[in-house]
């Protein structure tokens, strides 16, 4: 569906992206994720034509945007960052605009923004100025204007930054819900969106590809390369911690606090597999309640890729 | 021509659900019959030159005002991106938005007719030098605008836009007055004239329209709409 290949971008002489390539196939939701100024939102302008590229082709349905933007444009649904709105206009007359813009006129104009409408749940607010909207509001007046000419690709920057947890589940279920029938490729540098919207992530770190797969498989990978165990025991903290350093292959003990009174909570990283060693160990000299391995977050994950 | 119709729309009901078409037509209306009628019956002529005289100045500083957003909103909006990325063209947006405002100028215009009726009952009006003059309005109209429209592709802070245009445009206005071309040598005059937005405005109001005149505001006009499309194209 799309095809990237060897993308550059230069601001000036700053080199905001370094050779991107990435394929994304029919039906698939991908992630873009990297932290701030990875070149994430320069990656989405390109592909929607609003950029143009310093090298490097994007292809999408077959077309190159460079060549012919405007059916490229036709195919794809956008919605920057920060929502794109009019806020002297109504919530109608936005999407009534949005809708004109793209070519839809009279009884499938009307049409078209109901479906946008109660898909993004906007039904109640359309007569609304878009001034007197909420956050959340906005940024589903927004994706209802992405959505407006049924676009095949949805192309989604920061979907739901600054919206309250309530709203970032609500969009979060929509984008699955969207992602069923269309190309999804959304932006984020929050972890526990990828893992619970995206088919495939692609890391992004300073313009380079860092990562590609699926968000499990990345923890994955990331998993054999640390080794951390929660260990709680019954005892006091300073004992035990100074008991885990002593152990060979631990390279640095973490106190975790809050547990019951009593027990103490360690965390330790380790660095190799030293998991019979350790409940050996404990186990003759304390009381051991509990020894297990600390999965790998998206955080680690990403904290890991992108040092 | 549905999309580049919808921008224009889109443009005409962002000034009307807003204060500022409200503003703009009370401001045109009461100052250029206040300036008209200050004189009308001093005077006790039954012609509209003082009306068309104050025009250029009265635009001066509300034709910036109407332009100032058109770019510098968007882009600080954002809504940039949408525009530039929907199935209208770059040209065809420049286009639309320049359309949209000089539709605008067409309705303050249009409401400012009640003048020469009036007159026009009070004594024997000439209507073809008052449609000259109307002529000459639009022509005028048309190239501040293209040139507040190009100022405003510039920045995304409207004061800033706004600002530069009347200084610019007052500096084109009065570049062929003799106040400017008193110092200088003879032979430049001509050109200074020939540049100058106030000089070929003079001759239309007169009742003169000279195609030499016309094609300079259609020139000037079409000049700064394409320096408006290569300024936004450039920052692609």
């Amino acid at each position: 569906m799309i095809s990237v290949k060897a993308l550059q971008k230069n601001y000036g002489s700053f080199p905001a992206l370094k050779d991107i390539s990435f394929d994304v196939s029919s039906g698939e939701v991908l992630g873009l994720l990297g932290p701030n100024g990875a070149g994430k939102t320069t990656t989405m302008r390109i592909l929607t034509g609003f950029l143009g590229a310093s090298a490097g082709t994007v292809l999408v349905d077959g077309h190159a945007v460079a060549d012919q933007p405007e059916v490229v444009q036709a195919l794809i649904g956008y919605l920057p960052e920060q929502a794109p709105l009019y806020p002297d206009l109504s919530v109608h007359e936005h999407l009534d605009f949005a809708a004109e813009v793209h070519g839809i006129t009279g009884a499938k104009k009307e049409k078209a923004i109901r479906t946008a409408c109660e898909q993004t749940g906007l039904t109640e607010r359309l007569y609304f100025a878009i001034s007197e909207l909420s956050k959340g509001y906005r940024q589903r007046v927004g994706l209802a204007q992405a959505l407006i000419h049924d676009p095949k690709i949805l192309i989604l920057d920061e979907p739901t930054t600054g919206l309250d947890p309530n709203q970032i589940l609500e969009i979060r279920e929509l984008i699955t819900e969207l992602g069923e029938k269309k190309t999804v490729i959304l932006s984020t540098h929050i972890m526990q969106e990828v893992e619970a919207v995206c088919d495939r992530v692609i890391v992004i770190n300073e313009g380079k590809i860092v990562a590609e797969g699926a968000p499990g498989d990345l923890a994955a990978d990331t998993q054999r390369a640390t080794h951390q165990y929660r260990v709680t025991v019954q005892g006091a903290v300073g004992a035990v911690t100074e008991f885990l350093k002593k152990i060979k292959g631990v390279e640095r003990v973490e106190k975790i606090p809050g547990s019951p009174r009593g027990t103490a909570t360690a965390l330790v990283y380790a660095s190799s597999d030293i998991r019979t060693v350790l409940t050996k160990k404990l186990a003759s000299s304390f009381d051991l309640l509990e020894l297990s391995t600390e999965k790998a977050s998206m955080e680690d994950v990403f904290a890991s890729l992108t040092k | 021509m549905t999309p580049l119709f919808a921008l224009v729309r889109k443009e005409l009901r962002l000034y009307f659900n807003s204060p500022i078409a409200y503003i703009f037509l009370t401001v045109f209306l009461a100052l250029s019959s206040w300036f008209f009628f200050r004189g009308f019956f001093l005077v006790g002529q039954a012609d509209l030159r003082g009306f068309f005289g104050f025009l250029p100045w009265i635009f001066l500083f509300l034709i910036p005002a109407l332009t100032m957003r058109l770019w510098a909103e968007e882009r600080r909006q954002g809504t940039i991106e949408t525009l530039l990325t929907s199935s209208l063209s770059l040209r065809q947006v420049v286009l639309g938005k320049f359309v949209a405002s000089f539709s605008f100028l067409l309705i303050a215009l249009a409401a400012s007719f009640t003048l020469p009726i009036s007159i026009h009952f009070i004594g024997s009006l000439d209507w073809g030098v008052v449609l000259a003059g109307y002529v000459g309005a639009l022509l005028l109209g048309a190239s501040y605008i293209s040139f507040g429209l190009f100022v405003s592709a510039l920045t995304s802070n409207q004061i800033v836009a706004f600002i530069s245009s009347v200084i610019v445009l007052f500096l084109l206005f009065i570049l062929g007055q003799s106040i400017v071309t008193f110092a200088l040598p003879g032979f430049i005059v001509p050109f200074f004239e020939f540049f100058s937005l106030g000089s070929h405005y003079d001759a239309i109001i007169r009742g003169v329209i000279d195609t030499r005149d016309v094609l300079y505001y259609l020139s000037f006009s079409a000049l700064f709409l394409y320096f408006n499309y290569l300024a936004i194209n450039a920052q692609k």
